[in-house]
């Protein structure tokens, strides 16, 4: 037998069983597609979690950035002495330092008057700590007492902010101080925060009357051009005091992802919500498999009594896993790709569809379908052509 | 004349719980090539066992089972593999996969091996077909088809691979006079044609006349006529 045949005829015959009947199949997939969409969705949520949960400082302008050892991500600081800051100036690379203030308080919703909190970013405009364009081009603005810019994918809790300004309904509170958002930019919403602001470090102040310029959260340090980042880290740390931790830019974006991966419960439950997706989708392949083959026990044993060898009939629970896979995924994809568009317009969160997810969930569920199959096959022995006649 | 099946000193019994029934004592018998011999005998006489035996369907572990030259005594999968191939089955119940139409169903005979092309095993399933009368309902299912022409397919299927063993397990018991009485001259017709013997079990005495021999089987063991 050559290799085409070795592998077509079983599934072949595979194929014909399978679209035999109809409402099984149906059935099938359905089981198959389910247990697809959940993988899509828990993936997605979780990438997007990640994806969002770095906008901040993906967005962050700078070489080396400085925490407290104790700041677990970004969104919760420890604040340092701005001193520490201050002394890294004498190291002859570095071209420029800005403290970075971040507060998280609520912030109240022009037109319906209720409060929901968001993060505030604080840092002197013109230092241009966050690549964000229109901050950028409104910096002398934002000088200016009480005013603040606010980020248009917050959640849309906080009110319809590009309308409301375009009527100059532009005055409302921060942590029960009146300021005026005099424009908009765009960042992204994270798990911490429901939305953004920024405001110079001045107004930073008189939002948080409680914190002072001397106490920063993040101290964002930029080298003068051709300085080897590594080495003026290396440098710095042995100047520091040992409470402080520098990171480089992509050093930070891991730091943060960790996070989120790791300290916070939320990427196990995502982990843990597509297992359980592969699992329920294991039992209805195992499921339909295992009686596919009770089913038709007296056909495979009329089959063995023609001469056909165990393996044959291997081959074939495989090809009718593989072929439930595909027929499962394809709806599966198309739905879940509806359903990353419903949650984007819906939710605010960046849930791109990519190949390489694709690819990813694809593999899974052929995983998933094969195992199925494996466990089914032990079934097959008991197809014994001497109880044919 | 060569022999295809030798039976010499078979024994046979079925272990069920603890206790040991015997069912094939000191069994003998030859059949020749072409040859179409009859086996009646009592229920529970052993008719079925001993043809799952021979088609290397069971395995016998005491005397000695030659077919087609091969020892089917304590054979490997193998051998019952390369038996299992060269012998053509029909029984009681057709046993047609129900998700194949008349021509797959007797094209999957021809599967397992890989001397021939799609076309070539769909033409001789055809044939086949037309053989028994069927030409018109190639492309039925067998829910679609009746029960005479059920066993009709099954006879086709089991003859399409040119076998030198045709073994029969009572193919006429559900069918009616007329449609079983037309099963078996098809089948005797076929088996001539390609000189298979045939090795048939039956309760049904109107269909004794196809044989060149019958022998009953009781107790276990052949009552010679
Ligand atoms: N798988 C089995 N396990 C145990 N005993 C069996 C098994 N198959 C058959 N027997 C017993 O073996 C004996 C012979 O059975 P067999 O089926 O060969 O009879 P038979 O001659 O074909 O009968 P019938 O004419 O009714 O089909 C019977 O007593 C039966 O109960
Ligand atoms: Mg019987």
């Amino acid at each position: 037998m050559n290799s085409f045949s070795w592998f077509y005829f079983p599934a072949r015959l595979a194929w014909r069983q399978l679209i035999h009947d109809r409402t099984k199949l149906i059935a099938a997939i359905a089981g198959v597609l389910f247990a697809c969409v959940l993988v899509f969705m828990q993936l997605g949520f979780r990438d997007s979690l990640f994806a969002s949960a770095i906008s901040a400082p993906t967005k962050l302008n700078g070489d080396l950035f400085l925490m407290h050892k104790q700041s677990e991500a970004m969104w919760r600081p420890v604040p340092f002495a701005r001193s520490e800051l201050m002394r890294t100036f004498g190291h002859p690379a570095v071209a420029e330092v800005s403290p970075l203030y971040l507060g998280l308080t609520w912030f109240k919703n022009i037109e319906k008057q209720t409060k929901r909190t968001l993060m505030v970013y604080g840092y002197n405009p013109e230092a241009e700590l966050f690549g964000l364009d229109t901050v950028i081009t409104q910096q002398r603005e934002l000088q200016v007492k009480d005013t603040v810019m606010f980020d248009e994918y917050s959640r849309p809790e906080f009110g319809p902010m590009r309308e409301l300004l375009e009527v100059g309904r532009i005055e409302t509170e921060i942590n029960d101080y009146t300021i005026r958002v005099i424009g908009l930019f765009r960042m992204g919403v994270s798990f911490a925060s429901d939305g953004n602001v920024v405001t110079s470090d001045q107004n930073f102040m008189r939002i948080f009357p409680g914190r002072s310029l001397n106490m920063i959260d993040i101290g964002v340090i930029k080298l003068h051009p051709g300085s080897s980042t590594d080495q003026v880290k290396i440098d710095l740390q042995q100047r520091l005091n040992e409470f402080i931790t520098i990171f480089t830019y992509d050093e930070l974006l891991e730091y943060e992802k960790k996070y989120w991966s790791n300290t916070a419960p939320i990427g196990f439950i995502f982990g843990f919500g597509m297992v359980m997706g592969l699992v329920v989708g294991l039992v209805i392949v195992y499921q339909i498999l295992f009686t596919d083959i009770v089913n038709h026990r007296n056909e495979f044993a009329t089959l063995k009594a023609m001469g056909y060898k165990q393996s044959y009939f291997v081959r074939l629970v495989f090809a009718t896993a593989f072929f439930l896979a595909v027929l499962g995924f394809i709806p599966g994809l198309i739905l879940s790709i509806s359903l990353y568009h419903l949650a984007e317009s819906q939710m605010f969160m960046p849930m791109p569809m990519t190949f390489g997810k694709a690819i990813n969930v694809f593999m899974f569920i052929l995983s998933m379908c094969f195992l199925a199959g494996f466990l089914a096959i032990r079934k097959l022995k008991d197809a014994n052509p001497a109880d044919m006649f | 004349m060569s022999t295809v099946i030798n039976v010499r000193n078979l024994n046979f019994s079925f272990d069920q719980d603890e206790q040991v029934l015997p069912v094939l004592k000191n069994m003998n018998i030859a059949i020749q090539k072409g040859e179409i011999v009859i086996m009646t005998g009592p229920s529970g006489s052993g008719k079925t066992t001993f043809l799952t035996i021979v088609g290397a369907l069971r395995q016998a572990i005491e005397g000695s089972v030659e077919v087609l030259g091969q020892q089917l005594i304590n054979s490997s999968e193998q051998t019952k593999v390369s038996i299992r191939q060269q012998t053509g089955y029909i029984f009681q119940q057709h046993n047609l996969l129900k998700s194949l139409t008349a021509q797959q169903n007797v094209s999957m005979t021809l599967e397992m091996f890989n001397d021939m092309s799609e076309k070539e095993r769909l033409d001789r399933a055809t044939d086949m077909l037309k053989a028994v009368g069927l030409g018109d309902r190639l492309d039925h299912k067998p829910d679609k088809l009746s029960g005479g022409e059920r066993q009709r397919v099954s006879i086709a299927r089991a003859l399409a691979g040119r076998p030198k063993i045709v073994l029969a397990d009572e193919p006429t018991a559900s069918l009616d006079k007329q449609s079983g009485q037309e099963a078996v001259t098809i089948l005797k017709h076929l088996a001539k044609e390609s000189g298979a013997s045939i090795l048939l079990v039956t309760h049904d005495y109107r269909i004794l006349d196809i044989a060149d021999r019958v022998v009953e089987l009781e107790d276990g063991m052949i009552r010679s006529n």
